[in-house]
């Protein structure tokens, strides 16, 4: 316990100042209420979703955990039902194997539903683009308010993507 | 056993690994397998092509271990059945039921004939690797039904996860059956991440490939961007420069130590120690961002491409990584400490997951959680290739198979790889990191073949014309890999499920394609 307890004061505190928000991630019109959106502003509960990634965007969404993006800190976490969740993030090209999956998950959220694609993928398809086994952007499974390009994109801007989600224009 | 053993007219490949490829018949094609098999060696891969337009029907290919290295067999069919090897090598089992749902050809007497990838995007009569299979059209969804294997008893009762899971993790669908919390049985159905990668690059150059290659699976973006690059510098039959080598290892070592550093601080916390997640997730976004500093992205994506690398490293930015290294050995050597001494952990740990040495060798365990199961294959330290053959990598394995065996051998193999980077930055040759390729010979084929963090990955490329991928099959452990954690979580209770499954940590797409 001793050495635990050494090591931690030997870290010190990591948290970093979190980014602002930027509008032109915005796929859609600010759709939600500033009344809404100032209920989402004491906690978001986020359900994430691969629907086809190359596993490179889960590492980033892996990294906003640690100590540095603590997006904890910010009342943002991770759940694991889709019934719990404000926000739907996704990951990947929406591959076909996965199409229903997602459409199911989307629809399991309850309203206000907020949807984030992230990375090329989400945004575009990326590399993978449309074809037999995949149908590319999640745009084209279900309505996406925030898309966050990049390749996986770090941190800082899935953190971005999130907290533009969640503030009205005015913010 | 040696190349020298057998009768066979094999052919060295140009290249990096020691590879040799030939043509069989079906006879030779099943004797060498076995007889292979008999001598301790295993299977690596198994795919297939479309030679139909050249007048060649289908072919199926094997990549297998003997002490000399990789050899490549050929079998040629001209209808839809060749001979199966699932009897010999388990593991083919799956392989060959994916060449089934991608090509269309099917072994004589399989021991499980159901589909594998394909699922519904795609009808039972069509198959995506064919040429005349037109890749960039969709299909109307295809009604699936899968059969899976139903266990009945007093008090069983099934539990089904997935595609979507609780985490943020992969998509993929395990089912338990379990009296109790106790597994009996677990059934995993992949493929949902399939999206049609081995045919994506027959669109593609041998140049704009390497990009797709560094996406198969993100987490491993440098051994499989090194293995693409080496399969097509043994097309082309050229050797990159010296410093480029000597920086991949570089990377290919931070990779490992990302991974490993990740890995360990997750598996603390699966076993209820938050502190070792947040410990260890700080040491690896350390290293990302010097990662980013240094060589301009995080995980190293696009870092290294066929010819050499694209990132030269300076005298500062070499500093800088000693600096680091040194701050890392101590901090990870006092956390080691600090889980080996905990009882809670090791609680969890031990026993938990186990699979034999026997287990082991019978169904092919490979890579990081084979090394944990004694099964003592490293390309590094067997096979080494430039420039590890001038590095004498220590190889970590251990003997009881379990997560705390696969826990210990992260942590030798997080020492090891601090050792080899000092070495490396120590020992960089001086000179060009990229040579200019030549065009690549018509339908020449080449192998990459690399011990990235998770195991071997295998690149096996067939070239075009002009400069274009005819084939390209890219291999990741986890297909070896995968059928073993139905093993190892017999027995073990639903709740240890999560940290059983992290402790071999699995890649769903370098699998579904
Ligand atoms: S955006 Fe890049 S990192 Fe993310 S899933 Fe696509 S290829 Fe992988």
């Amino acid at each position: 316990m001793y050495k635990i307890i050494r090591q931690i004061l030997q870290s010190g505190i990591k948290t970093e100042t979190p980014p602002g928000i930027d509008d032109a991630l915005r796929c859609t019109a600010q759709r939600l209420e500033n009344a809404i959106l100032e209920r989402f502003g004491g906690a978001l509960a986020i359900r994430h979703v691969d629907a086809g990634s190359c596993n490179g965007c889960e590492l980033e969404i892996h990294a906003l955990s640690n100590p540095y993006y603590n997006l904890e800190g910010l009342g943002i976490h991770f759940v694991a039902s889709p019934r719990h969740a404000d926000m739907l993030l996704v990951t990947g090209p929406v591959s076909r194997h996965m199409e229903t999956a997602l459409q199911r998950t989307y629809e399991a959220i309850p309203e206000p539903k907020l949807v984030v694609a992230v990375g090329d993928c989400g945004c575009s398809g990326g590399l993978f683009g449309e074809s037999y086994a995949s149908r590319g952007r999640v745009a084209s499974v279900i309505p996406v308010d925030v898309a966050v390009p990049g390749c996986p994109p770090p941190p800082f801007a899935l953190m971005q993507g999130i907290l533009t989600g969640i503030s009205s224009r005015m913010g | 056993m040696r190349i020298e053993d057998f009768d066979l007219a094999l052919s060295p490949l140009p290249g990096a690994a020691p590879v040799w490829h030939g043509d069989v018949d079906a006879a030779a094609w099943r004797q060498v397998c076995r007889q292979v098999h008999d001598k301790g060696g295993r299977l690596v891969a198994l795919w297939g092509s479309d030679r139909r337009e050249l007048e060649r029907g289908f072919a199926v290919h094997a990549a297998l271990v003997i002490r000399s290295g990789l050899v490549w067999l050929t079998l040629a069919t001209d209808n839809d059945r060749y001979p199966g090897i699932d009897d010999i090598f388990p593991a083919a089992s799956r392989m060959q039921r994916a060449l089934g749902d991608l090509l269309g050809i099917y072994p004589h007497a399989p021991q499980d004939a159901r589909p594998w990838l394909r699922h519904s995007a795609w009808p039972a009569d069509q198959y995506p690797l064919r040429k005349d299979f037109d890749g960039s059209t969709a299909h109307p969804a295809q009604p699936q039904d899968y059969p899976f294997v139903t266990v009945e008893g007093d008090g069983v009762h099934e539990i089904a996860v997935g595609p979507v899971h609780a985490g943020t993790i992969e998509p993929g669908h395990f089912r338990f059956s379990v009296i109790g919390e106790r597994i009996l049985r677990l059934e995993q159905r992949l493929g949902y991440a399939h999206k049609g990668v081995e045919k994506l690059f027959e669109t593609m150059t041998l140049e704009g490939g390497a990009r797709l290659a560094g996406r198969i699976s993100g987490d491993s973006t440098v051994a499989y961007a090194w293995a693409y690059a080496m399969a097509v510098e043994s097309a082309v039959s050229t050797v990159p420069p010296g410093r480029a080598l000597w920086l991949r290892a570089l990377l290919l070592e931070r990779e490992r130590l990302a991974n490993h550093l990740g890995d360990l601080g997750a598996l603390g916390n699966d076993a209820g120690l938050a502190f070792g997640l947040a410990q260890f997730s700080c040491l690896k976004e350390d290293l990302l961002r010097s990662n980013a500093a240094l060589f301009g992205h995080r995980y190293l994506m696009d870092s290294i491409v066929p010819g050499g690398v694209v990132n030269d490293l300076d005298e500062t930015g070499a500093a800088r990584l000693m600096a680091e290294l040194d701050a890392l050995d101590q901090t990870v050597t006092r956390l080691r400490y600090i889980y080996d001494d905990h009882a809670g952990l090791q609680d969890r740990f031990i026993g938990a997951g186990q699979v034999t040495p026997e287990l082991a060798a019978r169904l092919g365990l490979c890579g990081l959680a084979g090394r944990a199961s004694a099964q003592a294959w490293d390309l590094r330290a067997q096979f080494p290739t430039a420039p590890y053959d001038r590095l004498d990598v220590r190889m970590a394995t251990h003997r009881n198979g379990d997560v705390a065996a696969r826990v210990a051998v992260r942590f030798d193999e997080v020492s090891e790889a601090i050792r080899l980077c000092r070495l490396i930055l120590k020992g960089l040759p001086g000179g060009a990191i990229f040579t200019i390729l030549p065009k690549a010979p018509d339908h020449a084929i080449g192998v990459g073949w690399v011990e990235g963090w998770r195991g071997e990955v295998l690149v096996a490329l067939e070239t075009g014309t002009d400069n274009r991928i005819r084939r390209l099959h890219p291999h990741d452990p986890s297909w070896q890999n995968w059928p073993l954690l139905e093993h190892a979580v017999l027995g073990n209770i639903v709740p240890d499920f999560p940290l059983i499954n992290k402790s071999f940590n699995l890649s769903y797409s370098g699998h579904d394609l």
